[in-house]
């Protein structure tokens, strides 16, 4: 018996637990949808797991396994399956987005309990899930097109959860539309693959791309451009980063779950997956690292302005997700998916402590309202604290180290790297340790400024979870030392029968230590920096806002660069204003004549329905001779 | 026997036809409306004997006693829809029930 025929359950087991919960939800007890949510997520990861370990144990000949179940259409000879296809890219992926997400889900039944929405919100996560592992195991485009709309669904439902306010309706509205213009790029780039290769099996584009286009081709050029329009959108990069913060509306699991560790890191999957045709265009990877650096740094200055705990997250993701953008440029490709794993983990951590602290300040979200729960919330702070270490990238102990440290190392040594992309990252992970430790001491240290109400450490639910990442964001890391160290890699020797090595630049191995003394040295010194700012001399961050450049930039980032502003004058404004002057053009005064038209036929006939039966009988009288007259006389 | 032609009887069977139609045109009051009403069936009944009395066939007797038959209940139905009318309205006069006209214009 193959293990591997069991790979359909992967998706099967959410879309039943949707299913379930989706017709029947209402009508069950709130321990029962629990249940079905979280153990349907929970049979996914352990298959998950078996499959994992039979590929580790006896990878499949080919380096890949592929499961047809159906052919989905089929339209002169175009004709894509519905098909999984697993190799060790999506196996990780898979394992990521089943593994967090069972732990999501386990916080979720403690943290969501109470709500009316509570069988909704399970159907919707379930449903995510099922989608995210489609576009993950997808064997061609279509499908993983199909996962894509799916998630971005759901993440529109669950940013617009509670629908009551307003504004997470509006939140929600701006998510979708903004990812839509990436996914409208997206889906022109699928035309223009099926213009030139006449299908969609990834596997079959990749082989056949190095034969069709030559490196710095046009058409590799134009079709990884607009799959990276998709990326950019769906990871909330540069240009189209602005709907990420905004999203922090939805649920904190939500927010934990689809808009930190999985679903923004489609984009990254996307990119990685299809890396051939980046490998065939140059000029678009390069673009790919700059955009990735841009985003790092723009998204962690703005990270530094925020109140808003959540905000403050969504920021940092956007910036995270801007160094696998970064390794992902400059050809490192395990390094962008090892940072994508760890990311996920540290991550969602964060967001579930946050929610955790939220939960306990009563749905109060400014840190600067906080404060000194250190002491009143040991577990949460703790992993808090592991979290945000990982963030920051705390050498040696952390597993955020081990991955940025790499990209780091690959933006400077590989033979697409550069100072400049190294510089970026190097100044960004800096801004990293600032506004990650800004968050943690203004949050944990300093005088209590609220009591808590709710404890959430009470509830076993939410602090397993915690502690399960906690752990993973310390251990995480050590599948893959640094070369200088030990040549243990199995991470990236996993990864590298589907995604090539990265190449390095002759006589560069010799820098990796000194980069992670600096490194090491830059941490220490930001957590000085933020621990003399924010807990020792409370002052100083105060008298830093108010000096000239301080009160220049603050609003300046406060409000993320200022970008929402920017499309509100130059896209906004000018379609209101547009549709506005429009409103009475000729076409409506032909379709207004219409309407004046019949209302005047009305009027006319209304006049015959006066009321008095002598008139109708009358006009009966009339109309018989009228009749008469006519087969008599004619 | 005197016999008459046929198209005096049918003159005739006009005439009281034309004065039934002529009643329910002119009267306003909803009872006299009904009566005249009968007038124009019974004409309408005439026809059909003195086709019957034409031709030698019993199909037109036939047919005017199904009428006699038809108007004893519709009568009966006009009668009741009348009594209901002065119940809401307490009047019988047809040009005081003009609900059902648009009250747009």
């Amino acid at each position: 018996m193959d293990v591997m025929h069991f790979l359909w359950l992967v998706p099967a087991f959410p879309l039943a637990g949707f299913l379930l919960l989706a017709l029947l939800g209402l009508r069950l007890p709130a321990r029962a949808i629990a249940w079905i949510g979280t153990v349907s997520i929970g049979l996914a990861a352990l298959v998950t797991l078996w499959i994992g370990l039979d590929f580790l144990q006896q990878p499949p000949a080919a380096g890949h396994y592929r499961q047809v179940l159906w052919t989905w259409f089929n339209i002169n000879g175009f004709a894509p399956a519905i098909a999984l296809y697993l190799d060790p890219l999506s196996l990780v992926y898979i394992f990521v987005i089943t593994f967090v997400s069972f732990f999501i889900h386990l916080y979720s039944t403690a943290f969501m309990r109470g709500d009316e929405g509570y069988p909704r919100f399970f159907a919707y996560m379930n449903l995510f899930v099922f989608s995210m592992v489609t576009l993950v195991l997808a064997d061609n485009l279509l499908l993983l097109y199909l996962g894509w709309e799916g998630v971005g669904l759901c993440s529109f439902l669950l940013i617009g959860f509670w629908y009551r306010d307003e504004a997470n309706g509006y939140a929600a509205r701006k998510a979708f539309i903004v990812t839509r213009i990436g996914d409208t790029a997206f889906i022109i780039g699928l035309f223009l693959l099926v213009k030139q290769f006449h299908t969609l099996d990834i596997q079959d584009i990749l082989s056949q791309a190095p034969q069709v286009w030559a490196i710095g081709a046009a058409g590799a050029f134009w079709v990884s451009l607009l799959l990276l329009g998709g990326a950019v959108g769906k990871s909330a990069q540069l240009p189209l980063q602005t709907w990420l913060p905004d999203a922090m509306a939805g649920p904190t699991p939500v927010s934990a779950l689809i808009h930190a560790a999985t679903m923004v890191t489609a984009g990254v999957y996307l990119i990685a997956r299809m890396h051939v045709l980046y490998s065939l265009s140059p000029t678009m990877q390069l673009v790919v690292a700059i955009i990735g650096v841009l985003t790092l740094l723009i998204a962690g200055f703005s990270a530094l302005a925020q109140r808003d705990l959540k905000r403050i997250l969504a920021y940092s993701t956007i910036s995270q997700i801007g160094y696998m953008f970064l390794a992902l440029g400059v050809g490192a490709w395990t390094a962008a998916v090892f940072h994508f794993m760890i990311h996920a983990f540290f991550k969602a951590l964060l967001f579930l402590g946050a929610g955790a602290v939220i939960m306990a300040m009563e749905e109060e979200h400014d840190i600067f309202k906080m404060g000194g729960l250190r002491k009143k919330m040991p577990i949460t702070f703790w992993t808090f604290l592991a979290g945000s270490a990982a963030l920051a990238a705390v050498p040696i102990i952390t597993a955020g180290f081990y991955s940025k440290d790499l990209i780091l190392f690959d933006a400077l040594a590989s033979t697409q790297g550069s100072t400049w992309l190294w510089l970026g990252g190097f100044i960004g992970a800096f801004i990293t340790v600032l506004y990650t430790f800004r968050m943690v001491f203004v949050t944990f240290y300093g005088e209590q400024k609220k009591v808590i109400a709710h404890d959430p450490e009470r509830e076993t639910a939410m602090m397993i979870p915690l502690m399960v990442l906690g752990v993973l964001s310390i251990i995480g890391g050590w599948i893959e030392l640094p070369h200088a160290w030990a040549h243990f890699t199995p991470f990236s020797h996993f990864l590298e029968s589907c995604l090539p090595a990265t190449q390095l630049k002759a006589g560069v191995e010799s820098w990796e230590l000194w980069l992670q003394l600096l490194t090491a040295i830059m941490v220490i010194v930001g957590i000085y920096w933020s621990w003399l700012a924010y807990v020792k001399r409370p002052a100083l961050a105060y008298q830093l806002k108010q000096t000239a450049w301080g009160r220049a930039l603050y609003p300046f980032f406060y409000k993320g660069w200022m970008f929402d502003q920017l499309y509100d004058t130059l896209l906004v404004k000018p379609v209101v204003w547009l549709s506005r002057i429009d409103r009475h053009d000729f076409i409506d005064y032909i379709y207004e004549g219409f309407g004046q038209l019949n209302i005047g036929i009305n009027k006319v006939f209304s006049r015959t329905q006066n009321g008095y039966l002598r008139w109708y009988l009358l006009c009966v009288v009339g109309g018989v001779l009228i009749i008469f007259s006519l087969i008599l006389f004619v | 026997m005197i016999s008459v032609p046929v198209h005096v009887q049918l003159l005739l069977a006009s005439i009281l036809f034309l004065i039934g139609l002529v009643g329910v045109l002119i009267r306003r009051n909803v009872i006299f409306m009904l009566m005249s009403v009968e007038i124009m069936l019974n004409a309408a009944g005439l026809v059909f004997i003195i086709g019957g009395a034409h031709w030698h066939q019993a199909d037109g007797q036939a047919m005017v006693i199904f009428i006699l038959a038809m108007a004893a209940a519709e009568v009966a139905v006009g009668l009741a829809l009348i009594l209901q009318v002065f119940h809401l309205h307490k009047t019988v006069d047809v040009d005081c029930l003009e609900e059902l006209k648009d009250t747009q214009s």
